[in-house]
């Protein structure tokens, strides 16, 4: 900052140095930046402040008027709170059911996809994986109300023809969770697979042939050739996965409510519960601030994995 | 795992038979939401459920002008477009600077406009909510247009900071020899090069705002309510009308689905955070 002012004297002759790219005044990079931070400041942090202090309240919506300070009390609770932490493990058990499987067939996908010939048939496979990822979140939950409502729901109508008695999946707590686990892979494997599709063809084409012509084994091109371009591609995938799992709610809310019981009450299910129908801001304050610090440390730990640069 | 290819003809004919698989798996749902919208709800409680019936557009008309659909789905559209439209402005600046601009605490910015990303809004729907009833945003616009900013503004700043970096810094060499103010550089020379990347995050914002649930279902509860927050309100009752649910979903998800197609080549880029090209 102060070097570049030096080698600058008042008078900005055309003779002085170049000005060199990159080191631009602190005002300059100010104005630039300002805009973007305040707005993010009074949205992002802003509430998060708020929220920190109203975790500290015994606070709940229906009895306003006998709000007191109870300091950790509320932390306290959540971090012994098995309720909190079955919905953790929940949100846990989905990512680890539903993320392999979406790697799996999106890998599947995109390797059928990287091979030659079906050119149009390919492009209209391409766009039709398109559909499900840009579904509103909402509609999936919708859709799964009305395709496997146990009467009228075409989904117990398909077992039917492959001989399976209908099926109550809505209503039943563990297959609702399955349920849940299905449409997490209907919406998001498509997702893995442009992803993977797009991390395969940044194999060099001489050296994926060069391969080919050495072995016809599939795997061993996969394991040893392709895979090693497919490791961004597949952290990508992990830390986005990570994100949206935690963040999971548009879907399940409008699918099953986080019912039946409680069997899909992931994390962001239960904070809406605890605040918007139990009332109850304070614990639902503390629940949420205990869930961000897991998400920040997360978030860290993947950043520094995978962006490096910058 | 596909088989080493033995004979062409027939690998092509297996290739072309998954794929014709995955396409229906993909789109299936839709179609069932369509024609589900499309059926009376004598028809739409057949058990099993009719697949050829007499198609009508009854439902449309009554969620469009009786049910109030109609009234959100401008909700809707005036959300998405202004809380679009102001992470733009708001965020090529910024995604300017750190394209260009070195800084202390580069670094430590970054990770912040990122870690946006991963915050779920149920952490700051509450506050919101406490905060936005003192001082009298409930239920407007205003709340929600401001609250998507905090997935809208990452999103732009990430994927137009992806953009300014790759414009070729000669051009900006030059300009800067000419004597140009890094503001005139920015809006002269960088951002009508840079107008894919604002296109393609202009996009993705609106997706994004136009898809949101849980703010606008505890901010925005009567005048404000935006098309997602109206559908589930139908699911509440002892009749649950089936056929206007799907009338209101495709209502919702076809601009939508109009919009990521016409993306489609930049989506996953975009939905990486440029982490994959």
């Amino acid at each position: 900052m102060t070097a570049a002012a030096e080698t600058v004297p008042g008078a900005a002759a055309p003779a002085a140095p170049p000005p060199v790219l990159g080191r631009v005044r602190r005002r300059t990079v100010a104005a630039f930046l300002a805009p973007a931070v305040i707005a993010l400041l009074a949205v992002g942090i802003v509430p998060l402040i708020y929220a920190v202090w109203r975790s500290l309240y015994d606070f709940n919506l229906t009895r306003v008027a006998r709000t007191r300070f109870v300091g950790l009390d509320n932390y306290a609770t959540v971090l012994t709170d098995p309720t909190f932490w079955a919905a953790m493990r929940r949100t846990a058990f989905l990512f680890v059911t539903a993320v392999p499987v979406q790697i799996a067939l999106g890998l599947l996908i995109a390797l059928l996809l990287h091979r030659p010939g079906l050119g149009m048939a390919k492009a209209l496979t391409r766009l039709a994986l398109v559909l499900p990822m840009a579904t509103t979140y909402a509609v999936v939950g919708l859709l799964a109300q009305v395709t496997m409502n146990q009467r009228y729901g075409v989904f117990n109508q398909m077992l039917g023809w492959v001989g399976l008695g209908p099926v109550n999946i809505l209503g039943n707590p563990q297959n609702a969770f399955w349920a849940v686990v299905f449409w997490d892979v209907w919406q998001w494997t498509p997702f893995v697979a442009l992803v993977l599709l797009a991390g395969l063809s940044t194999v060099p084409p001489e050296v994926e042939e060069a391969a080919r012509l050495e072995t016809r084994s599939h795997w061993t091109i996969l394991r040893h050739v392709q895979l090693p371009f497919l490791i961004p591609s597949l952290v990508a995938v992990l830390i986005l996965r990570t994100a949206d799992t935690l963040k999971l709610f548009d879907m399940v809310f409008t699918m099953t409510r986080g019912g039946p019981g409680n069997a899909t009450e992931f994390i962001a299910i239960l904070i809406e519960r605890t605040g918007n129908r139990q009332f109850n801001i304070g614990m639902a304050s503390a629940q949420a601030i205990v869930l961000l610090v897991i998400t920040i440390v997360l978030a860290r730990l993947y950043v520094r994995l995978f962006y490096r640069e910058t | 795992m596909a088989r080493a290819a033995a004979a062409p003809a027939q690998n092509l004919w297996a290739q072309g038979v998954l794929l014709l698989l995955i396409g229906l798996f993909c789109v299936f749902p839709f179609y069932w939401m369509v024609t589900t919208s499309l059926k009376t709800q004598v028809v739409a409680l057949q058990s099993p459920p009719a697949w050829w019936f007499t198609p009508t557009l009854n439902n449309y008309r009554e969620v469009l002008f009786v049910d109030g659909v109609g009234r959100s789905l401008v909700n809707s559209l005036i959300v998405a477009v202004c809380t679009t439209a102001l992470a733009v402005v708001l965020g090529l600046p910024a995604a300017y600077a750190l394209a260009r601009f070195e800084f202390g605490g580069k670094r430590e910015l970054w990770f912040w406009f990122i870690t946006n990303r991963f915050v779920s809004p149920v952490v700051l729907a509450f506050p919101v909510f406490l905060i936005s009833r003192e001082i009298g945003l409930r239920d407007t616009h205003l709340a929600l247009i401001l609250m998507y900013l905090t997935f809208t503004l990452p999103i732009v700043i990430w994927i137009c900071t992806d953009q300014f970096r790759s414009i070729p810094r000669e051009l900006d060499e030059a300009a800067l020899l000419e004597g140009c103010s890094q503001a005139r550089i920015f809006w002269s020379i960088c951002l009508p090069l840079a107008m894919p990347g604002v296109a393609v995050s202009a996009i993705l914002s609106f997706i994004f705002s136009w898809n949101e649930l849980l703010f606008a279902y505890i901010l925005a509860p009567n005048a404000a309510k935006t098309a997602p927050a109206m559908a589930i309100t139908f699911m509440e009752g002892y009749d649950v009308p089936f056929g206007k649910i799907m009338a209101t979903s495709t209502l919702i998800v076809v601009p939508v689905l109009v919009f990521a197609l016409l993306a489609s080549r930049h989506l996953v880029r975009g939905l990486t955070m440029g982490a994959v090209k």
